[in-house]
């Protein structure tokens, strides 16, 4: 009962009315990424804090076996963990904005998310080696996954009850029921093995040469992309089939509009909303990496650079890993809301 | 109808819809006639159920046409509207018949100003520009009585309060200057002073352009207030029918009858109570034999051998003015004096 | 109505919804004024009325009394007890007391439990152990509000409309109310059905002696069932009589502006006095100052700007019939003009 019951929905210019809808948008982007900067702290430190809340010694691993208490004293200082905890974690930070100073190594400019415990390497340069990768499979996929599955949600609610509709309905339950790791590599034994019809999953950067770089990721694209599909099948059927009850739609064709353009101006209008704002979780899931689909197909992306660093207990590269993923998604998420600010002039930013 | 010189604009002849559901067949309108003449209005009565929206979307087209069956015959101005193209009728709608809606924030698109909203419709049947249309949509704003019309009609539905937003309704829908607005319950979701300004506009523009206007409502009072004649419905069948003075002051259903016993009035007794009619309104899934009514009726028993229960009474019409009831006039008009007498 | 204490007394009741915004940081920048100042009383066995417009605050009130909604300001006594901020425990004993009936028949019944379980449900929270046990007490309700006591077993979904209202009322009563709220009981209902529901309003307040605060937006069913009427705008209240008062001598301009906008089912008679008010209902976030009406008003002066009318007893009105207004209306008055005067502008 925190809204009042029976207030008119109406307010009249000059009160308490939205004054200008960019100065509205500059403030709620404004407000949202000071938001996003706060959670993203909250995120690493809670990601160090747990780093060390169990008990281990990245140092011992470096240490190799001819290990002394000398040199694992010095491979300590080196890493900076010779430090209490806290400090270890404002280090960290500072080192973000302004650099920082490794005793043993080169200096780590800003950004600096610091060197990997396990290969020495500057995990900032680590995760952008990585990024194209990992962006490449993100948008390709999602390039597959929105027209297939907006097509066909769009096609199924036109031909409400009809086959086509049940046909792909049937269909996106077969896909989201399927797992990326199976289907992959059956796809792989066909088209590659089998057929030759595409090439060995690899990925070569767009710059050098896009041809391989489509060809290379077509089939990771298609795999991901049929457990995304289905998803948006449904929603969007779904939500078309909710506009298309709504009254303004009747209002629409009372008018003498056609049904195309109420199809598409009013109805679809309507249902993309919710569709943006699922679309905008699962791409910043997605940079956060699929770790799934690049094991499947040995690509060497974000996912795969997680796991390997918590198999490793490599902190740095942990921190860095989780703070990538965790601003994409807060990223999308502000995005997904200035959108829908967009589409739907009712939403007020705030 | 009260002149008979002047040819209907509007003939609806023996009109049966009926739609197929899961749970089986509804007949939502069974045998309905009527004629409607230019710059008159026609109140349409009924509650929830009665056949009486879907009477009206019918006219326009806008049934669900998978599902529908339709009999009978819709002439608008001479042309047979249920074998028209869809065509044809984008081409009548919004310009030769329009139509508006109860809940005004619901049926406007959340999604464009109301100056888009009015200007398409206008654009779609003229041709003309966009610059052409908004200039239309500020004088149709202003000729509704919108305030401040030239920045109004950039707002958005929502930021619209409820009478206004039901003027912008009216404002699209008379913006191709139609011959027929249908309007389904336009005023019931509004304030009373709201409603009355909204019943006001539409008598004025309707004195201006001539407009026929079908109005359907569930409310005899705003009935007495904007129509000429009036047809009653129930069960989607018409049950009674005449010019609004002879329906409101000598009914001649049990129906009507017993809907104006439901109405306490301003100035009537208040001690005594409502003379209510007993039960609720029949599904049309299953609709009662005989006389839909007569389930609910204090005078079916008074039919001798069962009538109402196994036969439908006819309609029968003279000079636009007929009940459809198995009592003999005479006796009903015994009756129903008792009745009225009971309740004053 | 004066001489014993009153069941329900309610005085300088206020309300106010805080609106945030601001930037950068988020604070209280406004407020709805939803309710502002309300003082009235309900007798025992009485039934009050409360009409006005959407956005009046009518609604509001009806859940600041059976404190639904916690009061910004005021007080609410209930039989000399002050509940206006009385916690969940102190309320307890009242909560059973106070009972509300709510407007829509589908939405307020839990559509999961049957109809047995719905109406005993009050008993079981509230630990009441009628003679003969519950069930027996429910199929007694059952009987009262006209309902088959066999369909005890029955799911709202197999009930009407207005057979669903009859099982909210049926709620309602099972704890032997003293006081009910109704809030817009009939409004969802096809005509036929509301004289029902009506009627039995009616029956239980007579012979069950429940007072009844009715809260509706239609004026001939306030006036029909209640008899005492008090008439809102923009939070406030602006009259306040008994029933035939309030409709056959009307002083405040706002309600004898209402009482001419309901169309009535009638055509053989003279037409009645028509005063058509322009615009809409202001916001409540920025009321008029000093008389709310006075935006819409055809008499308002710069008085009406800068003072706020009293709700008394103003000249020429009967003991209890009060009135806030600067210029109250008289029974002889010139009929009012139809306003030109564009009320955006006076806003």
């Amino acid at each position: 009962m925190a809204a009042p019951a029976a207030t008119p929905l109406y307010f009249p210019p000059g009160d308490g009315a939205p004054s200008g809808k960019s100065r509205l948008m500059f403030r709620f982007l404004v407000r949202r990424v000071i938001g996003a900067l706060v959670i993203l702290l909250i995120i690493s430190a809670i990601t160090f804090w747990l780093f060390y809340a169990v008990p281990r010694d990245p140092a011992m691993m470096s240490c190799g076996k001819n290990c002394t208490p000398e040199n694992l004293e010095q491979i300590r200082k080196n890493l900076g963990i010779d430090k209490p905890i806290p400090v270890q974690y404002w280090l960290w930070l500072v080192g973000i904005f302004a650099g920082r100073n490794y005793a043993g190594f080169d200096y780590c400019n800003a950004p600096c998310l610091g060197y990997s415990f396990a290969n020495r390497e500057p995990v900032y340069d680590t995760i952008m080696d990585r990024l194209p990768t990992t962006l490449s499979l993100a948008f390709g996929a999602a390039v597959v996954f929105l027209i297939l599955g907006i097509g066909a949600g769009m096609l199924a609610a036109l031909k409400q009850g009809k086959f086509l509709d049940k046909f792909a309905s049937s269909a996106s339950l077969l896909g989201s029921s399927l797992q990326i790791y199976f289907v992959g590599y059956i796809a792989m034994f066909f088209f590659v093995a089998q057929l030759g019809w595409l090439s060995q999953p690899q990925y070569t950067p767009l710059t050098d040469d896009p041809g391989a770089w489509f060809s290379g990721l077509l089939l990771p694209w298609l795999v991901l992309a049929i457990i995304f599909t289905a998803n948006y099948t449904r929603m969007t059927r779904s939500q078309l089939v909710e506009q298309l009850s709504e009254d303004y739609v009747r209002t629409a064709r009372a008018k003498g509009l056609s049904r195309a353009n109420v199809f598409f101006r009013f109805a679809w209008r309507g249902a993309m909303g919710p569709i943006v704002t699922v679309f905008g979780i699962d791409l910043g899931t997605l940079i956060g990496g699929a770790i799934i689909t690049e094991s499947t197909f040995s690509l060497q992306g974000i996912g795969r650079l997680a796991v390997k660093s918590v198999d490793q207990s490599d902190l740095p590269m942990l921190l860095g890993v989780t703070l990538l993923a965790a601003g994409a998604i807060v990223f999308f998420n502000i995005l997904v809301d200035a959108v829908y600010a967009l589409i739907d002039p009712r939403i007020r930013l705030a | 109808m009260t002149s008979t010189d002047q040819q209907p604009f509007l003939s609806v002849k023996d009109l049966q819809v009926h739609f197929s559901t899961e749970d089986g067949i509804v007949k939502a309108v069974d045998g309905l006639s009527f004629d409607l003449i230019k710059g008159q209005t026609l109140g349409i009565v009924g509650e929830s159920g009665s056949g009486k929206s879907v009477t009206n979307l019918t006219i326009l087209g806008l049934h669900d046409r998978a599902h529908t069956a339709i009999e009978g015959e819709i002439l608008l101005d001479g042309k047979e509207l249920l074998t028209a193209s869809e065509k044809e009728l984008e081409r009548l709608r919004g310009n030769k018949m329009s139509m508006i809606f109860q809940d005004a924030l619901a049926s406007l698109s959340p999604f464009h100003t109301i100056g888009t909203q009015i200007g398409e419709t206008y654009r779609k049947h003229t041709g003309a520009s966009k610059k052409e249309a908004r200039a239309r949509a500020i004088e149709m704003l202003k000729r509704v009585g919108i305030p401040q019309p030239d920045v109004r009609v950039d707002d958005y539905p929502h930021q619209f309060s409820g009478g206004m937003r039901q003027r912008a309704m009216i404002a699209m829908a008379l913006v191709c200057d139609p011959e027929l607005l249908i309007a389904d319950e336009p005023t019931t979701a509004l304030d009373v002073t709201v409603q009355a300004q909204i019943l006001d506009l539409l008598k004025e523009l309707q004195q201006e352009f001539g407009t026929a206007i079908i109005f359907i409502t569930h409310d005899l009072g705003v009935i007495a207030d904007i129509a000429d004649d009036v047809l009653v419905m129930y069960g989607g069948r018409c049950v009674e029918r005449g010019t609004k003075e002879e329906v409101l002051s000598s009914p001649q259903h049990p129906y009507t009858l017993g809907l104006l016993g439901s109405m306490p009035s301003l100035d009537g007794p208040v001690d005594v109570p409502l003379s209510p009619i007993p039960g609720s309104p029949p599904s049309l899934l299953n609709p009662p034999s005989g006389c839909r009514f007569h389930p609910r009726c204090t005078f079916a028993d008074k039919v001798a051998g069962g009538l109402c229960s196994t036969e439908r009474p006819l309609l029968d019409v003279v000079d636009g003015r007929g009940s459809a009831c198995h009592l003999p006039p005479k006796q009903r008009g015994d009756l129903f004096a008792d009745f009225a007498a009971a309740r004053h | 109505m004066s001489n014993a204490q009153p069941l329900l007394d309610v005085s300088g009741l206020t309300k106010h919804f805080p609106i945030k915004g601001g930037f950068p940081i988020k604070r209280t920048v406004g407020a709805v004024q939803a309710v502002d100042g309300l003082d009235f009383q309900v007798a025992e066995g009485e039934a009050l009325g409360l009409v006005g417009e959407s956005g009046c605050g009518k609604s509001t009130t009806g859940r600041l009394i059976t404190r639904l909604l916690e009061p910004t300001g005021g007080k609410i006594s209930y039989r000399g007890q002050d509940i206006t901020h009385a916690g969940r425990r102190d309320l307890a004993p009242i909560r059973s007391e106070i009972q509300m009936i709510f407007q829509d028949p589908y939405a307020s019944l839990n559509p999961r439990q049957t109809v047995g379980k719905i109406i005993s449900g009050p008993m079981e929270i509230n630990d009441i152990n009628p003679a003969g046990g519950r069930e027996a007490r429910v199929r007694e309700l059952l009987e009262i509000v006209g309902l088959n006591p066999e369909h005890y077993n029955r799911f709202p979904h197999e009930f009407s409309g207005g057979q669903r209202q009859r099982i909210g009322v049926a709620r309602a009563l099972a704890l032997e109310p003293k006081l009910i709220v109704a809030d817009e009981p009939v409004s969802a209902l096809d005509v036929s059905i509301q004289a029902q529901v009506v009627n039995l309003l009616q029956k239980v307040q007579r012979e069950l002696g429940i007072a009844f605060v009715f809260i509706a937006h239609d004026l001939a069913i306030v006036r029909h069932f209640s008899q005492r009427v008090a008439v809102m705008y923009l939070g406030k209240i602006v009259e306040i009589a008994d029933r035939e008062d309030l409709y056959d001598n009307p002083r405040h301009p706002y309600t004898r502006a209402l009482l001419s906008a309901v169309p009535e089912a009638t055509v053989d008679q003279e037409p009645r006095e028509r005063i058509r008010l322009t615009g809409d209902v202001p916001s409540p976030i920025n009321p008029p100052s000093g008389c709310r009406f006075r935006t819409r008003c055809w008499k308002a002066t710069e008085k009406c700007a800068t003072e706020a009318p009293p709700l008394v007893q103003v000249e020429g009105n009967k003991p209890g019939h009060l009135t806030a207004c600067h210029y109250p209306e008289t029974a002889d008055a010139v009929p009012a003009p139809r306003l030109s005067k564009d009320p955006e502008a006076a806003a």
